[in-house]
């Protein structure tokens, strides 16, 4: 039987794939969270007609429901109606339509969180709707949201561990494999979770200094 | 010969193995979410000591269960614990532990944050007509932090019901698993019953977690509406 | 007799169920300063308020030079620019500096030319004595400096009519002097025609041509200001007077 540090040494290119591919698509699914958000939260905030009721719906089924049932939707029912996207491309898609919600929320958070006073001073020197939200709302609401968007981001990374329901190979599903098929438990579970330290860990550490650079620069008043 | 898909839910006991599948979700969730908010209670107020060492050893907990994904975690406990302890438990309850030390963890963090937030002049007020520790929390800071606890608690619990879907990873009979068997069992004659199974658990899910979160977000709206007088 | 610059007839005010304000009549002329007094909660504030669009009102007319405000946001967007109003909270733009926050208005909204915009609020800067502070942002200020920029962004609209709402009550006592003299230079110097709320009496009476008193949403006096601090019409009045030490 090999030694502990052989087994993990030799496993190590298979978990650098699935490293790999845990960050490539939590990018991918973080940035479209972002974008999805962003317009869900315009939408909100303008009370865009039609629009604004279908993001309302959308933020509440995506936020209460798991993402492994939005994926097995996408991935196993989704095929029986004639649609039909790989693996990966559901776990983006999944990914996403989790994502969207919370970033929304995270974003309609900040522009709640500018407080009445300073919309009516933008009232005051008679800024338009568009211009007090330009102006005022928008840049201070941004900043007030960080820590939403902070906790979304690593949120996100980790729900990516459940990919590997889909038998997408990311870390989660790299590590499970080899289990299966070597019974080294002790060694992969451990390489998985430093896979997961490396990431998370530096990226929890420089959200938190944003955060407190955002707070400083904008909560003086 | 192949039915409409819809009727794989009304066949035989299908549905009432569902709900059955449903209640071992919920129970799960139930136990580890009432066993969680207490330790996690008693661990928020003990990280608002001075102790430096406990406090370290808390936060230490409670970054590893941020930092773990669920699904590892699960695994880590469902590995390591028969084969390294000796430590044999059925699937189902070695979930409920886990996601109670999860639970535990968060609501430590929640618990934390409320007592920190209310203002020292209270604390100092309490000190000054010589309550002593137990009494200037009992009386004092605990009742004042519960408003804001509470709905960040509903939504550790929706959280909570949304995570018990992963159950099925580590095989315990709960609605997803039973939904699969299900599904796999009347793939021939149903083929598109994978679309009302997954749907109708889809919709169990919303139909749990949707009213949960409603309520934790009236309950603080209404609380800043309090707050801003 | 001089123009009336605004006009307020038969006008009600209700949060949902609760009447706040009863039946508000108030004209004020050119140049005039009127100073709204009473007891906290009298709705002195909403009263301001409501004259720049800021509350809704359920009954009544408002009619500013001249015309009958028609109360929808668009007419208010244009209308403000013509009142200027100071809050308590200041409420400068954490996210803007100093010059900015005194220039979005000119520039952005009356799309006035930059650099001329730019040239005046430096000089609106220097007549409150903060020539050196135009680029930093407002966390660097005092509460008494920030107050004396959320003066000059309001005036940097050219309004024809101010409203002031309790501009000293978050102010430390020191920083009181310096504000209440820019609003006297305003009144004073510039003719400026105001509304001011505030609790100093002393100050209410230095500037005050007339008091408006109110109490529970009424008007109970408008009488001017001599007269009124030496003798006010009504026995609420003289009691709201004996309460106040100054």
């Amino acid at each position: 039987m090999s030694s502990s540090w052989n087994i993990i040494q030799q496993s190590l290119p298979m978990f650098e794939k699935g490293f790999v591919l845990t960050l490539w698509l939590s990018f991918v699914g973080i940035i479209g969270s972002i974008i999805v958000g962003l317009i869900c939260s315009l939408v909100q905030y303008f009370k865009v007609p039609v629009l604004h009721q279908i993001a309302s719906i959308y933020i509440e089924i995506s936020r209460n429901t798991p993402l492994l049932i939005q994926l097995f939707f996408l991935y196993y029912a989704f095929p029986v109606i004639g649609i039909k996207f790989g693996a990966q491309l559901c776990g983006i898609i999944g990914l996403i339509f989790l994502g969207g919600s919370y970033m929304a929320e995270g974003f309609t958070g900040g522009f709640n969180g500018v407080t009445k006073s300073q919309v009516e001073s933008g009232k005051a020197i008679g800024l338009s709707r568009w211009q007090l939200a330009k102006y005022v709302v928008f840049p201070q609401g941004f900043s007030l949201s960080v820590p939403a968007m902070a906790a979304n981001v690593i949120f996100l990374i980790k729900e990516t561990s459940i990919f590997t329901v889909i038998a997408i190979p990311e870390l989660t599903n790299t590590a499970l494999d080899l289990i299966g098929m070597y019974y080294r438990s002790n060694e992969y579970l451990f390489v998985l979770v430093v896979g997961y330290a490396i990431i998370l860990i530096p990226l929890s550490i420089i959200l938190t200094l944003l955060e407190k650079r955002v707070r400083y620069g904008s909560f003086g008043n | 010969m192949a039915h409409s898909g819809i009727s794989v839910l009304l066949e035989g006991t299908n549905f009432t193995r569902l709900l059955g599948g449903l209640w071992v979700t919920v129970k799960i969730a139930a136990i580890a979410l009432i066993v969680g908010i207490v330790l996690g209670i008693i661990l928020g107020v003990l990280r608002t000591f001075k102790n430096r060492p406990l406090r370290l050893i808390l936060r230490l907990y409670l970054e590893f269960f941020r930092i773990v994904p669920t699904v590892v975690l699960l695994f880590l406990f469902y590995y390591i614990l028969p084969r390294q302890m000796n430590f044999n438990l059925p699937a189902d309850q070695l979930a409920t532990l886990v996601f109670a030390l999860w639970v535990a963890a968060e609501m430590s963090d929640i618990v934390r944050g409320a007592l920190i937030s209310v203002p020292k002049h209270q604390r100092e007020s309490g000190m000054a007509i010589g309550l002593n520790r137990y009494q200037l929390y009992r009386y004092v800071l605990i009742p004042q932090a519960i408003s804001l606890e509470i709905p960040a608690t509903i939504n550790l619990a929706t959280r909570v019901i949304k995570t018990t879907s992963l159950l099925m990873l580590i095989s315990v009979m709960d609605v997803i698993n039973i939904g699969q068997q299900i599904i796999e069992a009347n793939n021939h004659s149903h083929p598109t019953g994978v679309f009302w199974v997954y749907g109708l658990i889809f919709l169990f899910y919303f139909l749990i977690d949707y009213p949960l979160s409603w309520w934790a977000k009236r309950l603080e709206k209404k609380r800043l509406e309090r707050a801003n007088g | 007799m001089a123009d009336k610059v605004l006009e307020v007839e038969h006008l009600e005010k209700y949060y949902q169920k609760k009447h706040v304000l009863f039946d508000i009549n108030l004209s004020i002329q050119q140049g005039e300063v009127v100073t709204l007094l009473g007891p906290s909660g009298s709705g002195k504030s909403t009263l301001i308020r409501c004259l720049n669009g800021l509350e809704e009102y359920q009954k009544g007319t408002i009619i500013f030079e001249g015309k009958k405000i028609v109360p929808t946001e668009k007419n208010w967007q244009q209308i403000r620019q013509k009142i200027g109003m100071v809050f308590q909270s200041y409420d400068l733009f954490p996210n803007l500096t100093v010059i900015d926050n005194i220039l979005l208005g000119p520039i952005k909204v009356q799309k006035q030319d930059k650099s001329a915009a730019r040239v005046e609020a430096k000089k609106l800067l220097k007549s409150v004595d903060l020539e050196d502070y135009a680029d930093v942002y407002p966390r660097e200020l005092s509460g008494g400096q920030k107050q004396r920029v959320a003066i000059v962004r309001a005036l940097a609209l050219h309004p024809d009519f101010m409203l002031f709402d309790e501009v000293t009550a978050s102010l430390d006592p020191e920083m009181v002097r310096g504000i209440l003299n820019i609003i006297k230079g305003l009144a004073n110097m510039d003719n400026m025609t105001m509304i001011v709320v505030t609790h100093e009496m002393n100050f209410a009476q230095e500037i005050a041509d007339r008091v408006v008193f109110l109490e529970n949403g009424h008007i109970l006096e408008q009488t001017p200001a001599k007269q009124f601090f030496s003798k006010p019409k009504t026995d609420r009045a003289q009691a709201f007077l004996d309460s106040m030490d100054f």
